[in-house]
This record gives C-alpha cells, sequence and structure tokens, in this order.
C-alpha cells in the first residue's frame, strides 16, 4: 500500500509538472499578452517595454517558466514583497499574490462542490437502489422516469429558472451567496442551497441510473445467491453482498467524474454570480493573467489528482482482491 | 480393465511407422510477468511449457491430456504458431517453422488447422456461415474446382450441416452445429493437421458423441494428422493413437494408447486414470484408488526436480534434485516413454491398499 | 454407496419414510419471447440420509427445481405450482421468513463455481460464520471456532490462519472445499450439490467426490447430487432422477438405471460416452438432434423427435400423448416393458461394452 501511494504521488507530481508546462507555452504563444492588453490602445513601444520589464516577461520564457516552477517550492521575492513558498506568483491583473486569492476563494468552490457531491451521493444512490430493491414496482419507473429528464437538465438551464422562481418572482429564498461554513453553518447552507441542488441535478440523474444498474447486476451474481441460500435475510444480502461490489463501479466513475464536478463548479459559479475558483479561471483567462491561470489551473489539478488516489485507495479498501494482489 | 481388449496391430496409418508431419523438440513457452517498484521490469515467468517433446505423424492422432495449467492448450497455441515460443524448435513436414514470419508461414498456415473449445465465442456473429468457412480460401487466395460456393456447399454436407443453411448466421444454430461449422472452417483449405483444443467440452453430453464422431470420420476418411487437445481422458482414449500426458508444462509420460491406458508407469498417469469416475458395469473390474492431495502447484514457481514430486506418494530426495528424464523404461514398448524416477507397475487394478494422500480424506476414512 | 447409518441426533422416523417429497412441480418463467415450462409435472423423494441423483442436460430442469426447493427463484417471473414437503413442512406456500430459517440451516446448497459462488468482498471465516450465528444465535467467536473446525474437517491447510483469507487466495479445489464446510455448518439434514465438481480438475474431482461421501457418512445429509455426468452419479448416488426437457424420463436405484436402463434417452446417454474400458473399435452412438426449446416443447413424448424407437410404438403415442412416470423403478416411455426389455439387450448393451 505504501509503494502505491508513493508511487502515484511520484507520479501525480509529474503530472503536474507536465499540466504547469502545457498551460505556460500554450499561454505564451497567445497572440496578445497581458502587456499589450494593460498598455492599451496608444501604446508607445518604451512603456510596453517597461511593462514587460516590470512583470518579467521580457525574460527567456524557459527562464519565466523555471522561476515560476521552483517558486512553488522555495518561495519568490518581488519587488513589493516576499511570497512564501508554496507561491503561485503575483497576478498581474490586481497585483495580489496568487496562492492567498485562491486561498480566499477556495473554500466557496470546495464547500460548493462537496455539498453537491453529498446531494447527488445521497440521493442518487439512495433512488438507485430503492430502485433496483424494488425492481418493476412504481418506485423503480419513476425514478428511473425521473433521472431520464432531468439527467438532461444542464446548470445554466437549470440554474436561471430555479433563481426566477425561488428567488425573482416569489420571493422565497434570497440570492445565492456564500458565508463560510465555519462561521455559520446554516447561513452557508442556507446561502449556497440553489446553487448545490441545480449543481448536482445531472449528477444526482446520472448516479441514480448507475446504482440502480450496478446493483441489479450484482443481485444476479452467484455469490448473492449463495448468501441467501445460506438463509441470510433479503435486507442483509442486498446491503452487504450486493451493495459491497456495486459500490466498485461507482467509486471507479466518481474518481473520473471529480474533474467534470470541478468543471460544474465553475457553471455554477458564473451562474450564480459567486466568486469562488471556477469565477478565478475565467478571470485569469479574460485578462490574459499568467500566473492566476497557471495558478488555478495547477491548484485544481493537484486537487484532482489527490482526490483520484482517494479514489483508488477507497477502491482497494472495498475490493480486496486489488488490495492483496 | 479387461485384458482382451489390448490394442490389435493399428490398421492402416499410425504409430511410429509413419512418416513424421510434426515434430516438437524442447518448446518452451514462458510468459513473463512484470512488476516491480520503481521501475517495472521483468520479475518472474509463468512457465506454461517448459522443454516439451512431441511428434505427430502423418495422419495419426495424437491425444494431449492433462490438468489445468499443465501447458496443453499453450503447446496447441504454439504450434499453430498463435502465440510465439520462447524456446525450441517446432518442424512441420521438415521445415523449421519455429520463428518463420507470416510470409514464411503462409503455405504451412493452410495445411495446419485450429479448431476451438468455445463454438459461441470463435465464430464471428455478424457473418453468415457461408462466409465464415470461405474466408480461409480467400485470405489464401484459393480457388477450388467449381468455386469458392460449391466447396462451402460440399464442407457444409460433409460435416453433417443442411448446405441450404449457407446464409445462415451462426447464432441459428445449436452449439454442436457451431461446432460442426469449426470443423468445417478447419477443413476449407484441405490441412493435413488439426489442432483441436478441447473441441467438445463446452457441449452437451449427447451432443459430445456427435462432434466426436465427426471428428474422427474426418480423421480417418480425410487422412488428416490430429493433436487432440482434452481433459477428458476417455475422450482422448476412443479418438487417439497416442497419448501424451502432460503436468505442469512437461510431458511426463507418453506412449501408444494401450501403454498409457493399460500399462501406465507414472505415478501422475496412475493418479489421473483412477480419478476419472466411470459408470460402474457388472464386468467391470476394480480400479485402482488413488486420491492425490491439494492442487496443482503454480507453473511461476514449479516445484524442482520432478514437478509432480510435491503431490507424489513416492517422492524421494533424488525427486527433488533430479528431473527425470522422458525415456523408455525397461518392459516397455517402444515409443512409450516415461519420465519417473520410482515408475509404478503396469497395471490399472485395484491395489491392495489405497493411496490417499488428502489428510481430510485420511482423516475421516480412518474413523471408519 | 452401502446403506448409511443414521447418525444419533436424527428424529426417530419409522421405516424409510421420504424426507423431502416433490410432487407434480411445475415452474414456469416468462420471457420476452413467451412462456418457458423449465419443469413440468415433476415427482420425486429423498430419503434420510440418501443420495438422490438427478442427472440430465443444459436445460432439463434439474437446476431450476432445486432452486426452487430452497426457493431461490426470481417470484417476480417465476410461477411455482406442486407440491415441495420438507421434513413436513410445505415450501411452496412457505413465507420469505419461513424459507430464511429453513436455508442453510435445515436445506443447504453447494454450487457449481466456488469462485464466483464465494462473495470477493468477504473473508471466508466471515462467510462460513454468517449462517451459523444467524440461526444458532452463535457468537461470533463460536462462529469461528465452528468454521475452523469445519474447515479442518474438509481439508483446509492451517485452518486457523486461512479463515482470514478471501476466497481468491484459494485455489479452485480449497474454495469448493471452503463451500462445503459452509454448507455443513450448521448441519443440515438436506444438501443440494449443483454439479459441485464441473469447473475442478479431474484428480481434485475424485477428492471432492470422495470428502462429499465420506462426510455424508458422518453427518448423515440427505443429498441431492445434480450432474451431467454419469460416471460421477455412479460413484455418488443411492438413486437416479434421469430428467429431459423439465420432466423426470426414467427413476430406479443407480445400479437398475445404469445397468438396465429403460429409457431410449438413457440409452442415448450411456452410448455416447465413451469408457476408460470401453471397446475402441465400437463408434459412439449419439442422440440425434438437440435439445428442445422449453417455450415451445414437442407434444406427447418430449424426446419423440429424438427417439430411434419410436416406431416401435403402435399408432401415433409418442406423438400424441404424453407418457406418465409410475411410482418406484419406472421409466416414462411407450414402449412395453418387453419391448424395452428387448431392445436393450440386443441393441443397446453389446455397444455399452
Amino acid at each position: 500500500m505504501l509503494q502505491f501511494i508513493i508511487r502515484r504521488t511520484v507520479g501525480a507530481a509529474l503530472t503536474l509538472f507536465l499540466i504547469g508546462a502545457t498551460t505556460f507555452f500554450l499561454f505564451v504563444a497567445a497572440p496578445s499578452d497581458y502587456a499589450s492588453l494593460a498598455c492599451g490602445k496608444d501604446c508607445s513601444p518604451a512603456r510596453l517595454e517597461s511593462i514587460r520589464e516590470a512583470l518579467g516577461l521580457n525574460l527567456p520564457i524557459a527562464q519565466q517558466f523555471w522561476d515560476f516552477m521552483s517558486g512553488i517550492v522555495t518561495g519568490r521575492d518581488f519587488p513589493d514583497g516576499h511570497c512564501a513558498a508554496p507561491c503561485l506568483g503575483q497576478s498581474f491583473y490586481s497585483g495580489d499574490m496568487v496562492w492567498d486569492t485562491i486561498l480566499d476563494r477556495f473554500p466557496l468552490t470546495i464547500t460548493m462542490t462537496a455539498g453537491s457531491m453529498v446531494v447527488f451521493l445521497v440521493v442518487g444512490l439512495g433512488a438507485g437502489m430503492l430502485a433496483a430493491y424494488k425492481r418493476g414496482s412504481t418506485v423503480d419507473k419513476v425514478a428511473t422516469g425521473a433521472s431520464m429528464v432531468l439527467s438532461s437538465f444542464q446548470i445554466y438551464f437549470l440554474g436561471p429558472i430555479a433563481l426566477t422562481v425561488l428567488v425573482y418572482s416569489t420571493g422565497w429564498m434570497e440570492d445565492p451567496k456564500y458565508v463560510p461554513i465555519t462561521e455559520d453553518p446554516v447561513g452557508w447552507f442556507v446561502g449556497l442551497s440553489i446553487p448545490m441542488v441545480v449543481m448536482s441535478t445531472i449528477f444526482t440523474a446520472q448516479y441514480t441510473r448507475m446504482a440502480r444498474a450496478s446493483m441489479i447486476e450484482q443481485l444476479a451474481e452467484d455469490h448473492v445467491r449463495t448468501a441467501r441460500a445460506k438463509g441470510m435475510s433479503q435486507k442483509y444480502v442486498f446491503f452487504r453482498y450486493a451493495w459491497r461490489g456495486s459500490l466498485i463501479p461507482i467509486v471507479t466513475i466518481l474518481g473520473i467524474d471529480l474533474s467534470a464536478l470541478l468543471g460544474g463548479a465553475v457553471v455554477t459559479e458564473l451562474t450564480f454570480s459567486l466568486q469562488g475558483i471556477g469565477r478565478l479561471a475565467v478571470d485569469g483567462a479574460l485578462h490574459k493573467d499568467l500566473p492566476l491561470t497557471m495558478g488555478v489551473m495547477l491548484f485544481g489539478a493537484f486537487f484532482i489528482l489527490i482526490l483520484n488516489i482517494l479514489a483508488d485507495i477507497v477502491y482497494a479498501y472495498v475490493d480486496p482482491r486489488v488490495r492483496l494482489s | 480393465m479387461s485384458d482382451n481388449l489390448t490394442l490389435p496391430a493399428p490398421q492402416g496409418s499410425t504409430g511410429k511407422s509413419a512418416e513424421t508431419l510434426l515434430e516438437v523438440e524442447g518448446l518452451t513457452k514462458h510468459f513473463p510477468i512484470y512488476g516491480g517498484f520503481p521501475i517495472k521490469r521483468k520479475v518472474g515467468a509463468v512457465q506454461a511449457v517448459d522443454g516439451i517433446d512431441l511428434t505427430v505423424g502423418v495422419a495419426e492422432s495424437v491425444g494431449l491430456v492433462g490438468e489445468s495449467g499443465c501447458g496443453k492448450s499453450t503447446t496447441g497455441r504454439l504450434i499453430t504458431r498463435l502465440l510465439e515460443p520462447t524456446a525450441g524448435k517446432i518442424t512441420y513436414a521438415g521445415r523449421d517453422i519455429t520463428h518463420a514470419s507470416r510470409r514464411q508461414l503462409a503455405p504451412v498456415r493452410s495445411e495446419i488447422q485450429m479448431i476451438f473449445q468455445d463454438p459461441y465465442s470463435s465464430l464471428n456473429p455478424r457473418q453468415t456461415v457461408g462466409s465464415i468457412i470461405k474466408s480461409p480460401m480467400e485470405v489464401n487466395g484459393i480457388e477450388p474446382d467449381g468455386g469458392r460456393e460449391k466447396r462451402v456447399r460440399e464442407l457444409l454436407e460433409l460435416v453433417g450441416l443442411n448446405p441450404e443453411h449457407y446464409n445462415r448466421f451462426p447464432h441459428e444454430f445449436s452449439g454442436g452445429q457451431r461446432q460442426r461449422i469449426g470443423v468445417a472452417r478447419a477443413l476449407a483449405l484441405n490441412p493435413k493437421l488439426i489442432v483441436a483444443d478441447e473441441p467438445v467440452s463446452a457441449l452437451d453430453v449427447s451432443i459430445q458423441a456427435q462432434v466426436v464422431n465427426l471428428l474422427q470420420k474426418v480423421q480417418q476418411e480425410l487422412g488428416i494428422a490430429f493433436l487432440f487437445i482434452a481433459h477428458d481422458l476417455a475422450i482422448v482414449r476412443h479418438f487417439s493413437h497416442r497419448v501424451a500426458v502432460m503436468y505442469l508444462g512437461k510431458v511426463v509420460e507418453v506412449g501408444d494408447r494401450d501403454s498409457i491406458y493399460n500399462r501406465p508407469r507414472h505415478p501422475y498417469t496412475h493418479a489421473l486414470l483412477s480419478a476419472v469416475p466411470e459408470v460402474a458395469t457388472e464386468d467391470s473390474e476394480d480400479r485402482e484408488r488413488i486420491r492425490l492431495a491439494g492442487d496443482v502447484p503454480s507453473p511461476i514457481h514449479p516445484p524442482s526436480g520432478c514437478r509432480f514430486r510435491t503431490r507424489c506418494w513416492k517422492a524421494q530426495d533424488k525427486c527433488a534434485s533430479q528431473e527425470p528424464p522422458l525415456i523408455q523404461l525397461s518392459g516397455n514398448r517402444e515409443g512409450h516413454l516415461t519420465a519417473c524416477h520410482f515408475p509404478e507397475e503396469p497395471t490399472t487394478e485395484a491395489r491392495d491398499e489405497d493411496v490417499v494422500m488428502d489428510p481430510a480424506l485420511k482423516a475421516l476414512e480412518a474413523q471408519d | 454407496m452401502t446403506t448409511l447409518t443414521k447418525t444419533s441426533d436424527a428424529p426417530a422416523p419409522t421405516g424409510p419414510e421420504s424426507f423431502l417429497s416433490v410432487r407434480d412441480l411445475k415452474v414456469q418463467f416468462s420471457t420476452e419471447d413467451g412462456i418457458v415450462k423449465a419443469v413440468d409435472g415433476l415427482s420425486f423423494d429423498v430419503e434420510r440420509g440418501k443420495t438422490l441423483g438427478i442427472v440430465g442436460e443444459s436445460g432439463s430442469g434439474k437446476s431450476v427445481t432445486n432452486l426452487t426447493i430452497l426457493g431461490l427463484h426470481n417470484p417476480r417471473t417465476t410461477t411455482v405450482d406442486g407440491e415441495i414437503v420438507l421434513d413436513g413442512k410445505e415450501l411452496v406456500t412457505a413465507t420469505e421468513k419461513e424459507l430464511e430459517k429453513l436455508r442453510g440451516n435445515n436445506m443447504a446448497m453447494i454450487f457449481q463455481d466456488p469462485l464466483t459462488a464465494l462473495s470477493p468482498y468477504y473473508t471466508v471465516g466471515r462467510q462460513l460464520s454468517e449462517p451459523f450465528m444467524k440461526h444458532n444465535g452463535a457468537s461470533k467467536k463460536e462462529a469461528k471456532d465452528r468454521a475452523v473446525q469445519m474447515l479442518e474437517k474438509v481439508g483446509i491447510p492451517q485452518p486457523e490462519m486461512r479463515f482470514d483469507d478471501y476466497p481468491h487466495q484459494f485455489s479452485g479445489g480449497m474454495r469448493q472445499r471452503a463451500m462445503i464446510a459452509m454448507a455443513l455448518m450448521c448441519d443440515p439434514d438436506l444438501l443440494i450439490a449443483d454439479e459441485p465438481t464441473t469447473a475442478l480438475d479431474v484428480t481434485v474431482q475424485a477428492q471432492i467426490l470422495d470428502l462429499l461421501k465420506d462426510l455424508q457418512q458422518e453427518f448423515g445429509t440427505a443429498i441431492i447430487f445434480i450432474t451431467h455426468d454419469l460416471g460421477v452419479i455412479s460413484n455418488m448416488a443411492d438413486d437416479l432422477l434421469v430428467m429431459y426437457a423439465g420432466r423426470a424420463v426414467e427413476r430406479g436405484s443407480v445400479r437398475d438405471v445404469l445397468r438396465s436402463p429403460m429409457h431410449p434417452y438413457s440409452w442415448g446417454l450411456l452410448s455416447s460416452m465413451p469408457r476408460l474400458d470401453g471397446n475402441i473399435h465400437e463408434e459412439l452412438t449419439p442422440i440425434p438432434g438437440t435439445p428442445p426449446s422449453l417455450l415451445n416443447p414437442p407434444s406427447g413424448c418430449p424426446f419423440h423427435p429424438r427417439c430411434a424407437f419410436k416406431d416401435e410404438v403402435e399408432g401415433s403415442r409418442c406423438t400424441d400423448e404424453r407418457p406418465s412416470l409410475a411410482e418406484g423403478r419406472a421409466a416414462a416411455c411407450h414402449l412395453t416393458a418387453e419391448q424395452k426389455q428387448t431392445i436393450f439387450i440386443d441393441q443397446i448393451q453389446p455397444r455399452l461394452r
């Protein structure tokens, strides 16, 4: 297991480096840069040059990249102060340290994503399992039908509808806003409930279908029949034997879905005008803000990689054949 | 076992006298296992086939028996060159085909055909029976007299299917009929050697006999040599002139049918024969009872010396240190070779005392 | 096998009463293509401590019958008619709760493929302990002791250590031994073994079969042994039931059925099977054709489309009239007893040598 974690960590570091390099060079290859944007329409070459110099854009590209990447490990010094490791540079646009900005915005994104994950895992898996347990019944038909319809409800379609109905026309709820969960859990929940439900809708539908299919497949397995032949109750067999096996494809897909989930967070933040990481990524790209974009990309990738390793560990926990071979 | 049933002089082309069609020497296949940290490397090998010698004469039928993991299927795939041998030499009709390239193999390919175990998965479900049987001719650019379609209809008739079914798809046929299609496909190129890998074990009992009879007819009437790979000893006996017994990648005993089934010398052959469940009849004699302990060891770490020694009741120190050569023991017929330091008596009749190695059986039977 | 002595803890029965009795069992599945008559009017008895062999090909209904006895069929798509009485208790009408109490306790089952039949997610020990704890109200410790004892009994080396292993860490033969140990945990009166050795190598099969016989001696369990292999059944069973297309076509003691079979299907099975000491110059005599579809079974005798002897029966009885299976030693065939005997002696027996 330790060997596995070490191997995966080394792999993750390599992946991060590649993602960083790809983002960086794609950015540099783009036709316009931040300096020309900041310089404006009537830009004298001397002024442009001085901006470029101030931002370090005059240095060789390889040097810029090296400075950025090594800064993550060692920290960097900027004219207006030190940036401690892990340093993701200084935003061109705002001048803030990117690391600090991310730390400031991250809690919104992560709590919202985690919240919606809880929603779709609980509701989705619950509905899917219930449908499988009562296969062929009305409950099953409703769950299957609803998940068919809901799986086509995109965030940018459902979001505005939810806002119109729940906030603008009826005034039942307030505009979504972020309150730190550490300060006011109830406020956090109320503030983000609409985004979380909207964001989790498609996933709920997908996981309902997946859990149902996976469960039905498991219930047909020989070992499930054996457990019943031993006299174990239907419920016991369902929740111990079939459930355990049905988790395996779900954990696998969940690992893959993590990036889609973060993508969903970007759309959700834009839809509900929330200031999270997703918003930051869009701003970075819009302003050609190289350090900010790099920072968000690397931070997001890091997070996804960590969660993927976690998913693999869960996988090994669920299936002893993976653990012991 | 009745003594009056000793094998009569082989009729037609059988046994050693015949010209050799296929010769295999020291054939070896190791499947590498990769693993390790931080860099993946070869950490071991599944020694599926480990230096076997075998010959098949023209129009001769040779049976290859053994339990799972003994390497009999791998041997079949090596001979048909579906797998690349790790070492050893395969000579077909005087030509070395061990590492022949696709092009070098082309003329030989049509002469060596294979029949597979699973009639369900070895036929392409999207092709008609006609095109399945025709395709070997197309691939090899063979245009028989009267055209390919006529030949396919002849083949269908030969294997006992209705030639009218030319345009049907495999799923419209039962398992036994599908295996007949497989046989027809194998016959399409007038092969000289057919490697049949468990051709009947996926079929129902009543259907098995149909296919065995068909193969026997094909073998005798068309003079095709067979390498018949199976775990069912009674069917192999019924079909084969000579039989090789494999255990963990080695041939432990080989000989004519009568020698192997009535005068076996290797303890494993004894154990195998004694384990076959037989319908008791009034005049059947008591057979010896040998119950081994445990399962076949892993071919990744096979035992040193004689590979059977870990389950053998006669094993001694010598068996662990020296690998017994495959030789003709005194008193055995020509061509009956055995790889054992301490061979058994050449009989399968009941012993004074059963050989029971299994600890659970020992304990339970000691109570009585 | 010799007659078994009953173990002392068996309730004192009077005479050879049938301990499991199946009467006119009909099992039907509704599928998209129509109704499959998987079992069609099957009756048999199993005596305490004896082995009933059920032999048949795929689709003969032998496995369905036994899943139905345990009540493991899918109630949504399956209809069951008839009577199954185990030790005085009617099972067809029993509730799920009542069946749960019997399963694994009074009746247990061993399946064909021990790799898929054991859960890969739980240790062998846990899977063995579960039924013992449930049915006997035993503690974890007691269940473990019993499990280790049973594992040892079936020949698993170092049972204490193997208790915590997962099934995939066992070899094929060891897995089937563990499966047997699991079935015997609660000392059931009835053990149903569904092709328990088909997935195993022949030397391992021999070990497992002998083990089952020896354990039966010790525990006095009644066994229903399902297989397609007549050789296996010859070694294992006391009585034999030959099934074809969801019906019993022949019944009798193993000795009688295998030495002087009376049904053309039994003749066909025996003469299509090569023997280790058979005459190699005698061609095998296969049964022509293929087993019938149970969606649309043949009229009259289900075997008539494949039967070589239907012309010996007057008129069109074979195609029109379903032959019945009398009590005791019998075959469901319209041939007269004399005809059966003459055909067997003149035409079948010579092939079997």
